[in-house]
């Protein structure tokens, strides 16, 4: 894949689709406005203190004593002019975001696609769905999505609070137990956007990234078609091996479909070869880092959920052979 | 029964007068004395003995988190370490450390600034501090042992729930946070009578200082809001340990009932622990300015207006959570509304500096540098209140740059410059001029280097509460500097403890005013004698001590004569707009009735979360003794009315 992440990835201060892109004018105004204010407040302080200091006056007192008290009006006109001009930026800020918000809230009523996406402690589990039940798949941490569609996302609370966060295409929206909240995203052009968990939910939450890959309707309608395959056979003895110790041993927590692993509380690896992040964004998929996932998650993803399997090498070598196949 | 009715008598003080008050008022020497002591100075001292104490415990926990962010994936800490020391650290800072401080400055000053010989209940003042302490000891053992919060100190549900937080750590914290709302509740009535029963004659409640505004309005917060968070808390417990679906959707609870909860009181807080800390800065500057503050009237109402505003903004904290639309634009509006009375201190200041005649000894660095940072913590809360951009904003770095330019920025700096307004009254020593400006500059540096570019690190992205952070996201070298700058910080914060302790021995003598400061406090000795006020002053202004240079040549104050009220433990009560006197309050002695009722309720905690029956009733014995002994009818405590007319 020739898509390669910008230099700030999780940086909001660029959009990449519509819903984060109808903010931005509004977060650079308030940006300057902060700013602004801050370097107007700070030349005033500057000047108060100044230009008309005691020291100057009384040659470096002795004592504050020897600096005589002001006598004069209360010049409350400060407050009252201060108060008035920095009403106006707000007043601005006020009604502009009453704008966007009704512009971004949503959820759109004809969206083109939608998506089921549940936080767990810590992944994401991502379901695609559809009216005919054969064309229902669920994959990981790992969202493909048509170039310029407008996709619904449904956040569903699996375990704690988790917040779905895709900064270039949308703001944050929580996952919550018993309730089912609504994001909407739609990327204007093709790309990979990095999200990440914003809601803290335990120990890995620094490690509960995921990844929309936004692509032509060709290539989504593609991937869409082979994720929607089961696993394919296996064609040498050691695949073979793997995916009885694949369904024995890790057909406890995950589903390879089209094989006896058939549980659904861990991400499904029936397509796992063809992502192309493991353990939600923690490493890069290849074969190398996959082995060492495997061997000792514990090392790489502390109090995952995960646990060590204790696996010989020849085990482990097989249990890799097998997960190979699974594109 | 209609109270007796006695005229006091009306004189000027005298070396008998004084020794016969001493002999009244002074708390026994020794080990005794310190644990019946109900003396609001003593009491005030060890608040902020304590808060500054969790304040260096806050700190290093900071420290040890800044070690391990200072470069992508580093592994000093583990995540439940990490995790762990997040949590402690923002319990300590702001339950521990930011509230207690200024009910430290409030419990010593206020008495002082209002003409009066101590709080309204001088025992109820003595609990408060004695449960502070134990909640704090009890939340930190639970810290030591590994049961520290982890859940960070907003603990939200369900993962502060048995099912995903098995050990005793949400215990202990729930335990311990109800245990503090105890303190905090008996504080606040504590303050709320106070303000409006003792003030001296004549101080009407347009002539208190700011500082009173600050603390009265926060604590008539804390009365209203502690309920729900100690509700919240009691819920929670509940569920943990009794099975009850208070949060719990699979029983029909409600996960979203913890953050309402939580944010109806913790956003007021925010204010309780900024605004009494805004008033030491109103009061302060314009001793430093040469002239009295400008806009008081406004300044005092802006006060009390952020606090009503501050109770309809709880669900900015919420944007994220999936609430409809239109509910969210409210908050939104109330929030952004927020920036009004903010605005009225900020020019009310700057307008004090700008007409005053500034003299730059270090009380003032600090005050006049936390309106800078007020303005900076001001603006970023209001990028905030906008609901689209707050949707990004919202748990990354940025919220956290926000978050400490207001507790350090607002509440830090002017403490500290507190601290060297108020050492020569708490001492009779002035703090050591040269090492207060070495100490102002390295924390003023220090603390911008370190959160000002922590506003760049949370606009590109970086999320909160990581224990660690991949290189992808380009936040190294922002969080290298942010490192740097936070040990500079503390090194600042050193050398004020290095400062005091040279000082309290070896400072020079301070004299009653060092300042030519305007308040009563300063008309009493430095430090003051256990009674404050030989004879309790009259006030005819704001300034009273500047009448003669800046008043109209009207009536005037009177310090040095006045009621003498030598007949007991005594002060006088007066009415709660006008301050009419209207009855001699007798006060009650030295007693170890609040350590021990203290020291019961605490040991009944201890019974609950170790689910102890014995260690309970032992804990209830205790109470009931203490109590029998704090209701005790005696009488010498007897009210009385002067004679009117």
């Amino acid at each position: 894949m020739s898509l390669g992440l910008s230099e700030f990835p999780l940086s909001y201060l660029s959009a990449a689709g519509t819903r984060a892109d109808r903010v931005l004018p509004l977060t650079w105004y308030l940006l300057w406005v902060a700013i602004s204010v801050c370097l107007i407040i700070s030349a005033l302080l500057w000047i108060a203190v100044r230009r008309n200091p005691a020291a100057s006056r009384t040659e470096s007192p002795q004592s504050i004593k020897d600096v005589p008290l002001v006598r004069g009006a209360d010049p409350v006109r400060w407050i009252s002019l201060g108060v008035s001009i920095s009403a106006i930026p707000l007043v601005i800020a006020l009604v502009w975001t009453m704008v966007t918000l009704a512009s971004t809230s949503g959820p759109p009523s004809n969206p083109d696609l939608v998506l089921d996406v549940t936080g767990h402690q810590w992944w994401w589990e991502v379901r695609y769905g559809s009216a005919e039940p054969a064309q229902v798949f669920a994959t990981a941490n790992e969202i493909h999505i048509p170039v310029g569609e407008t996709v619904l996302v449904r956040l569903h609370g699996g375990d704690v609070i988790h917040s779905f966060w895709v900064p270039k295409l949308t703001g944050k929206t929580d996952t919550i137990p018993g309730q089912v909240n609504f994001s909407w995203i739609r990327a204007d052009r093709p790309g990979l956007y990095r999200g990440q968990c914003t809601e803290y939910c335990g120990s890995q939450h620094a490690h509960m990234s995921l990844e929309v890959i936004a692509e032509s309707p060709a290539a989504f309608d593609q991937w869409r078609a082979a994720q929607l395959a089961p696993a394919p056979a296996t064609t040498t003895p050691d695949q073979a091996r793997g995916q009885k110790l694949v369904e024995y041993r890790c057909g406890l927590c995950h589903q390879v479909r089209g094989t006896l692993a058939g549980a659904l509380s861990a991400p499904d690896l029936t397509h796992i070869a063809s992502r192309r992040t493991l353990a939600a964004g923690t490493l890069l998929n290849n074969p190398g880092n996959l082995s060492g996932w495997i061997e000792d998650p514990q090392a790489v993803k502390p109090e995952s959920l995960m646990p060590n399997q204790f696996l010989s090498a020849q085990e482990l070598s097989d249990v890799r052979a097998y997960l190979e196949t699974l594109q | 029964m209609m109270p007796e009715v006695i005229t006091p008598k009306i004189g000027v003080s005298g070396l008998e007068h004084e020794a016969k008050l001493n002999e009244l008022w002074e708390t026994k020497p020794g080990w005794k004395g310190f644990f019946a002591s109900v003396d609001h100075k003593e009491i005030g001292i060890r608040y902020i003995i304590t808060a500054f104490v969790f304040l260096g415990l806050g700190g290093l926990e900071a420290l040890a988190m800044r070690l391990q962010l200072a470069g992508p994936n580093l592994s000093l800490l583990t995540p439940s370490e990490y995790n762990q020391l997040f949590s402690t650290h923002g319990m300590t800072m702001i339950f521990l450390y930011a509230a207690p401080i200024l009910s430290g400055f409030s419990n010593y000053l206020w008495p002082l600034l209002l003409g009066s010989r101590d709080m309204a209940f001088p025992r109820l003042n003595a609990l408060s501090y004695w449960v502070y302490l134990a909640a704090g000891i009890l939340l930190y053992a639970g810290f030591l042992t590994g049961n520290g919060p982890n859940d960070g100190w907003f603990n939200y549900v369900p993962y502060a729930e048995r099912d995903y937080n098995p050990g005793l750590n949400q215990d202990f914290y729930s335990l311990g946070m109800i245990l503090l709302g105890i303190s905090t509740t008996v504080g606040a009535a504590n303050f709320v009578v106070t303000a409006f029963r003792t003030r001296a004659p004549g101080m009407s409640i347009n002539r208190v200082p700011i500082m009173i505004w600050g603390t009265l309005t926060a604590n008539v917060a804390n009365l209203i809001v502690v309920p729900a968070v100690s509700l919240a808390f009691f819920l929670l417990w509940m569920d943990r340990n009794f099975g009850t679906h208070f949060y719990d959707p699979a029983g029909g609870g409600q996960v979203l009932l913890w953050q309402h909860l939580f944010w109806i009181y913790g956003h007021p807080w925010v204010y309780a622990i900024v605004l009494p800390a805004m008033g030491m800065v109103s009061d302060g500057l314009p001793v430093f300015c040469r002239r009295p503050l400008v806009g008081y009237a406004l300044v005092a109402f802006a006060t009390v207006a952020t606090m009503i505003l501050g109770f309809g903004v709880w669900v900015h904290h919420m944007f994220a959570t999936g609430l409809p639309g239109l509910g969210m634009s409210f908050f939104s509006g109330a929030s952004f509304l927020i920036v009004l009375p903010s605005a009225v201190s900020v020019f009310a200041w700057i307008a004090t500096i700008w007409h005053g005649r500034p003299v730059y000894r270090t009380p003032f660095l600090f005050f006049s540098s936390m309106i800078l940072l007020f303005v900076i913590g001001g603006v970023s809360g209001f990028m905030t209140a906008s609901v689209p951009v707050d949707l990004q904003l919202t748990d990354t770095y940025f919220v956290v740059a926000h978050i400490h330019y207001v507790l350090i920025g607002i509440n830090v700096f002017s403490v500290v410059g507190g601290i060297y307004f108020w050492f020569p009254k708490f001492t009779g020593r002035m703090l050591d001029e040269r090492l207060g400006k070495l100490n102002f500059w390295t924390m003023f540096i220090g603390f911008n280097l370190a959160f000002l570019p922590m506003h760049v690190t949370g606009l590109l992205g970086m999320p909160r509460r990581v224990y660690t952070y991949g290189a992808y996201g380009g936040w190294g070298p922002l969080n290298l500097i942010t490192s740097i700058g936070s040990f500079l910080f503390a090194f600042g914060l050193l050398l004020l403890l290095v400062n005091v302790l040279k000082s309290r021995k070896s400072g020079d003598p301070a004299g009653a005013n060092p300042w030519d400061a305007y308040s009563l406090e300063w008309a009493v000795p430095s430090p003051p004698p256990p009674y404050n006020f030989a004879v309790i002053p009259t006030v005819a202004s704001r300034y009273p001590l500047w009448e003669d240079r800046i008043g109209d040549g009207g009536i005037v104050s009177t310090i040095d004569r006045g009621m003498l009220l030598a007949e007991g433990k005594q002060t006088i009560g007066t009415t709660a707009v006008d301050a009419v006197p209207d009855i001699v309050l007798q006060m009650a002695e030295d007693s170890y009735a609040p350590f021990w009722l203290a020291t019961g309720t605490t040991i009944i905690f201890v019974g609950l979360l170790f689910k102890s029956m014995t260690v309970g009733i032992i804990g209830v014995a205790v109470v009931v003794l203490a109590l029998i002994a704090w209701l005790w009818p005696s009488v010498d405590l007897r009210e009385r009315e002067p004679m009117h007319g």
